[in-house]
């Protein structure tokens, strides 16, 4: 009978662990909490804005027009969905790492919510959830100054917003789940370096022909399938390929979500 | 009798290779005060984590209100309160919105749980300070505030981890009343403690627990009367000559204890037991004698002191 029982209880637990109820308490938990601090949250705004405008001032002029799908298109506004791809990106990560990482070993904010109704995916989820929410704040202002700015070619590109959501799952998620093996904070400089890369290869600069033969290793970079598909959306070019930069993003949050919530039941319900 | 609140058998915790609970079994009844004594490191947080259900069960059968952690964790979560042993206040919130947030975990109503949240800062006496940012708060007052959250859903048991320690005597004493008044409204309190003078106020039942297992149970009365005597005599003796002062005071009384710092003497008399010391010849630098406690009682069934 005793082994038996053993057998039965860690899964009868993960049963407990991943069922997911109030995800939404975390959200609220933070929106009150952010109020205080609503200037870092504002700021977040800015760094992709400047980007856009030195690349525009800068650039635009000297590289003329880029080839997207077959279609002209000029430099800056060639830029500027990857910008907002990378800019949902950077908010997922910083979201999902140092945030939560703050709150998983320091002000023990879980340990707290799991005391309550409360499980592990609803932390997890909650925290991508917020990353999400933030980043389509972002991503829409972002938005809003590419169309001020004239950047902006057709109406396919409000679809640019779904897309950056799509980034944000896929990155909060990978963030969240590595940040569930950091150990403490010297480890957040290893996000730092990863996303480095990430940003200067990811297609974001020049088309992924100008990369030659190491375009293959552009592909591998998550980021490049969300700057595929923002930069889809704002040229109004769609490709077969559209529905493989949505497969890879999709596989990788669903791993990274499980890889998460996993992680998460077994730090703080040890 | 009513059903029991808490039913453990045989209860089993490890870590790897670390055995941290060691097949205890406990009951505790409705509106019962139960405590778990033992010094660091005996098993007490570890059972109170699988209580709580935050922690499964590595082995034997848990029930709660009859239910089972493994499968019923957050039904059981719902209805009790607990009180860690580090605080996991909110410190990016107010005092006031550490309160009504956690009720929002608890799937209370805003204005409800706001209400509460009201009542409950009454009751921590922390109502001037409801717009306070938890850091500026005092050790005492963030542990109140502590056992405030713990409360805002309306909990039928409470878990309390050390709830007073590190607190200055005043601080506890202000706890300690809060304590009892939620024993009065009939809330089941299970709480684990070194502190003897605590588990001797507040607790109508304990267990000491040791290295995993439970030596002993029963009131804390009790524990003193079955484990020790009436009363002990303390010498101190100049420094060094403490250990060969224990071959002198053989025979007085009933039982003779050597502690790094001290001899103890347990007698049911404890003055007849000095005198016979003074008789001897033995001259302590001083001596006390005093009423049997539980930390005697840990003594006498560990052969340590809960200090240790």
């Amino acid at each position: 009978m005793s082994t038996n029982f053993l057998r039965i209880v860690p899964t009868a637990y993960a049963t407990d662990s991943f069922r997911v109820r109030r995800p939404q308490r975390m959200i609220e938990r933070h929106l009150v909490a952010y109020r205080r601090q609503w200037l870092i949250v504002v700021s977040g705004f800015f760094e992709p804005l400047f980007y856009l405008l030195s690349m525009r001032a800068g650039l635009g002029d000297l590289v003329g027009s880029v080839s997207v799908g077959g279609k002209a298109v000029p430099y800056d506004a060639f830029v500027a969905p990857a910008l907002m791809a990378s800019s949902a990106m950077n908010g997922a990560i910083f979201d999902s790492t140092g945030n939560v990482l703050h709150r998983l070993k320091y002000a023990r904010i879980y340990d707290a919510a799991l005391a309550t109704p409360m499980g592990p995916a609803d932390v997890a989820l909650g925290e991508i959830g917020w990353a999400l929410i933030r980043g389509q704040l972002y991503a829409c202002s972002f938005l809003g100054v590419m169309a001020a700015l004239g950047l902006v070619q057709s109406w396919w590109s409000l679809l640019a917003l779904p897309a950056c959501a799509l980034i944000g799952l896929a990155f909060a998620s990978v963030g969240f789940a590595g940040t569930t093996f950091m150990r403490s904070w010297s480890d957040m400089d290893i996000v730092t370096t990863a996303m480095m890369p990430l940003f200067l290869f990811s297609a974001t600069f020049f088309p992924t022909s100008s990369y030659g033969s190491w375009a293959w290793v552009v592909q591998i970079s998550p980021l490049y399938h969300g700057v595929a598909l923002v930069r889809s959306a704002n040229a109004g070019v769609w490709t077969t390929s559209i529905l493989a930069h949505i497969a890879v993003l999709v596989g990788l949050s669903a791993v990274a979500l499980f890889v998460a919530a996993r992680r998460l039941d077994s730090l703080l319900r040890k | 009798m009513a059903e029991p609140l808490i039913v453990a058998r045989q209860l089993v915790k490890r870590f790897g290779e670390f055995t941290a609970v060691d097949g205890i079994d406990v009951e505790v009844q409705p509106g019962e005060a139960f405590g778990f004594l033992g010094p660091n490191g005996a098993g007490k947080s570890s059972t109170m984590r699988m209580i709580g259900c935050v922690s499964p069960v590595t082995s034997g059968t848990l029930r709660l209100f009859g239910m089972d952690p493994a499968t019923h964790g957050s039904q059981i979560r719902a209805r009790i309160g607990v009180v860690p042993q580090l605080d996991t206040l909110d410190v990016e919130m107010s005092v006031q919105e550490n309160l009504w947030i956690y009720g929002r975990f608890f799937d209370l109503p805003r204005a409800e749980a706001k209400r509460r949240a009201a009542e409950l800062l009454e009751f921590a006496q922390l109502t001037d300070r409801a717009g306070s940012v938890v850091e500026n708060l005092s050790g005492g007052m963030k542990r109140r505030l502590s056992i405030a959250r713990s409360l805002i859903n309306n909990p039928e048991l409470l878990l309390l981890d050390e709830p007073t320690t590190g607190l200055d005597p005043q601080a506890r004493h202000v706890l300690w009343d809060r304590l009892y008044r939620l024993k009065q409204q009939g809330v089941t309190l299970v709480l684990t403690t070194h502190y003897m003078d605590e588990a001797e106020q507040l607790c109508d039942r304990l267990v000491v627990m040791d290295q995993g297992r439970i030596v002993a149970e029963g009131s804390p009365r009790d524990l003193i009367e079955r484990y020790s005597t009436r009363e002990v005599l303390e010498l101190r003796f100049s420094a060094g000559t403490n250990s060969d002062s224990i071959t002198g005071v053989h025979g007085i009384g009933d039982r003779q204890e050597l502690l790094p710092d001290r001899v103890l003497v347990y007698a049911h008399d404890g003055e007849a037991a000095l005198a016979e010391a003074h008789a001897r010849g033995l001259q302590p630098e001083s001596a006390l004698v005093r009423r049997a406690s539980l930390e005697d009682v840990f003594l006498l069934l560990t052969g340590r002191s809960l200090a240790d």
